[in-house]
């Protein structure tokens, strides 16, 4: 959701996900953890799912490929190119046109060479070209395709997990935490790939716990907290604290080392223990009783954000306004 | 064969002997020390109370020598150990034939039935644990669960008796026990005759060995389908169907492997029981007369050679380890 007016790869409306649980001995209970989630992406783009680990991202994900586990109760809409994308599509397109990228090499089958599992088994002319192709333009030499994933260094795992993700020519890659244990600069490079492919008119939804390596490489940076989006924000609006929105987002701002490393108070709620109303509330310097009832997203300036105080914040400085104006008209 | 490889196979084959021969020495120990501290007296056991009262003192010495009482037991299990390894297993002193003979006769009675038996729980444990691992959670689950419950708490000679009551007495479909028919010359015993005689305490060994097999291999599967691997296969649009064939029996066949020649020793084990309800001249039952009649040299034969089975499955076990493991075999490689 933005003003961004391209067309969409993938669109996700009131996502809302929960577990069946037993709760001492016999007793039920429902554990919401992705609560009204809305997140989308455009052609050309690379949009950050940013939360902190452990908070439930990777469900979407799942959520996004049908492979939620049995227990799990879905809700919302998932658009894909525009045409409705429903349990059935997600297992027609999940491999294909939706390709997943792992993280690590525990996705790879330890006891099948990667290049088998690159080509899902197949044995065929076109597969093998295809796969050789891919290597090759990753830089994995003619060796790699014979090896064990345990023969394989972190850095190639990686390339070969892209690989197998390419190899059906997908439009949109879903990236669950592609850059685990490396650097800031290393990530980037690793990131150079899912740019390239973006830019060839594709999308990717990169799910991350890393703030600054989202800011490196995205476009778009959907702000996850308590199972939610509390914001989505051009890359561009974190260039100063008051173009942000949320004020969670806010805090992550202030949290990050060039803008004074400020830790903020308190946690995040586990799910089965959010809040009434606004998820952020018991945390908020600006909380008050308005605040307990349900929270709307809204359209600011080319994002979204779910804080009623927001509007407040923004008519403040004209430059602002002037600045949404022309996104809006844009 | 390069000469490194040559080296590290010669190695490998000296640091398994050499550990064969300590866990051998451990055993024959242990049983040497459990027989000397039975409360069975040996003359009562074998010879009677009432005879023993009316024999002189020096025919009751005679006895006491023969069996054994006479010297002290460290003595005795020196005198065992350096004999046996001449190579001489002594002289059984109830069955009073070579301890060799006797465990050569006994086994090849046995062998046909713990190989029915070890095939049967290993085939079926296998499949019937990854059915449930599939289907977990489903009725199918449930069923094979609740049966592999069911028999792993069922004391093995209890369905013993139960099957010979039922295919023996009842429906007379089967011979009740022994190895042979009764009455017929060993010369004119068929083999369907002995395959028949073997089916009742084989089965009823496979069965009991199935539950276990099968809950571990359901158990495997399970984390098989819910690796990351298996996540990643069906994200990629792979079917159920594929990812059991491609990703499933492939990773659980080690494990799998591992089970079915750990499981060598319940077998074993087990057809000490079975066989002593059947009336099945085998190894188990040797054991058991051997046990209770204080016959020294003719227990710790069989516990050495049924602990040197054990070790040798085990050791197989882990030779295949290196064939069918990439991990393992290219890791030797490079």
């Amino acid at each position: 959701m933005s003003c961004l007016n391209k067309f969409h790869i993938l669109e996700i409306n009131h996502l809302s996900i929960s577990f069946q649980q037993y709760k001492s001995g016999t007793r039920q209970r429902n554990l919401p953890v992705i609560s009204n989630l809305n997140v989308s992406v455009h052609e050309g783009e690379i949009v950050a799912v940013v939360g902190a680990s452990g908070s439930g991202k990777s469900l979407l994900a799942h959520a996004i490929l049908g492979l939620l586990p049995s227990n799990a109760h879905q809700e919302g809409e998932f658009f894909f190119l525009e045409k409705i994308l429903d349990e059935k599509r997600k297992k027609k397109v999940r491999g294909k046109e939706i390709a997943f990228v792992p993280q690590s090499v525990n996705y790879l089958d330890p006891l099948i060479k990667v290049g088998s599992q690159v080509r899902n088994g197949r044995k065929s002319k076109e597969a093998k070209d295809r796969q050789r192709e891919l290597f090759q333009k990753y830089g994995l030499g003619n060796q790699t395709e014979v090896r064990y994933p345990f023969e394989c260094s972190g850095g190639m795992i990686r390339k070969i997990l892209l690989s197998a993700a390419l190899m059906e020519y997908p439009r949109l890659l879903i990236a669950d935490e592609p850059t685990p244990g490396m650097d800031l600069e290393t990530a980037k490079k690793a990131m150079e790939d899912f740019r390239r492919f973006a830019d060839r008119g594709n999308g990717v939804l990169l799910i991350t716990h890393d703030i600054e390596l989202a800011l490196e490489v995205a476009d778009r940076i959907a702000v996850f907290y308590a199972g939610t989006t509390v914001e989505e924000a051009l890359v561009e609006d974190f260039s100063s604290e008051e173009r942000l929105r949320h004020p969670y987002t806010k805090a992550l701002w202030r949290a990050m080392p060039k803008h004074g490393f400020e830790v903020m108070e308190g946690h995040q709620p586990y799910a089965g223990q959010w809040p009434k109303g606004c998820v952020f509330g018991p945390r908020c310097p600006k909380f008050g009783p308005e605040c307990e009832t349900e929270i709307p997203e809204r359209v600011v300036r080319c994002g979204t954000v779910r804080c009623i105080r927001c509007k407040e914040d923004i008519s403040s400085n004209h430059h602002e306004k002037r600045e949404a104006h022309r996104h809006v008209g844009g | 064969m390069n000469k490194k490889l040559k080296l590290r196979t010669v190695k490998w084959i000296g640091k398994n002997l050499i550990r064969m021969f300590l866990l051998l020495t451990a055993v024959s120990i242990v049983t040497f020390v459990l027989v000397n501290r039975s409360p069975l007296n040996p003359l009562q056991e074998n010879v009677g109370q009432t005879l023993l009262g009316s024999m002189s003192a020096e025919q009751i010495e005679k006895l006491e020598t023969y069996w054994g009482m006479k010297e002290p037991p460290v003595q005795r299990y020196l005198n065992w150990a350096r004999d046996f390894l001449r190579g001489d297993m002594g002289v059984s002193l109830l069955y009073r034939q070579p301890v060799s003979h006797v465990i050569a006769v006994k086994l090849s009675n046995s062998f046909l039935l713990l190989l029915i038996a070890w095939l049967l729980s290993g085939i079926f444990g296998f499949f019937l644990g990854i059915l449930a691992g599939i289907f977990r959670g489903t009725w199918i689950d449930r069923i094979i669960r609740g049966y592999s419950v069911l028999i792993a708490s069922t004391p093995a000679f209890w369905l013993a008796l139960l099957f010979l009551l039922v295919f023996a007495v009842w429906l007379k479909v089967l011979p009740i026990g022994f190895s042979v028919p009764i009455g017929v010359e060993a010369t004119g015993v068929t083999v369907l005759e002995r395959l028949r005689h073997a089916i009742l305490p084989a089965v009823t060994l496979g069965i009991t060995g199935i539950s276990n097999i099968t809950l571990h291999t359901r158990e495997k599967m399970i984390d098989v389908l819910e690796s990351d691997y298996v996540l990643f296969a069906k994200a990629r649009g792979e079917r159920m169907r594929t990812i059991v064939v491609r990703h499933g029996f492939r990773n659980i066949l080690l494990p799998a492997m591992t089970l079915q020649f750990a499981a060598i020793s319940e077998i074993i084990g087990g057809s000490v029981l079975v066989e002593q309800v059947f009336s099945y001249p085998g190894l188990g039952q040797a054991a058991v007369t051997a046990g209770m009649g204080s016959d020294v040299p003719l227990l710790m034969g069989i516990t050495i050679v049924t602990a040197a089975i054990v070790f040798l499955g085990n050791s197989i076990a882990n030779i295949l380890y290196g064939f069918i493991d990439p991990r393992m075999r290219e890791g030797e490689r490079r």
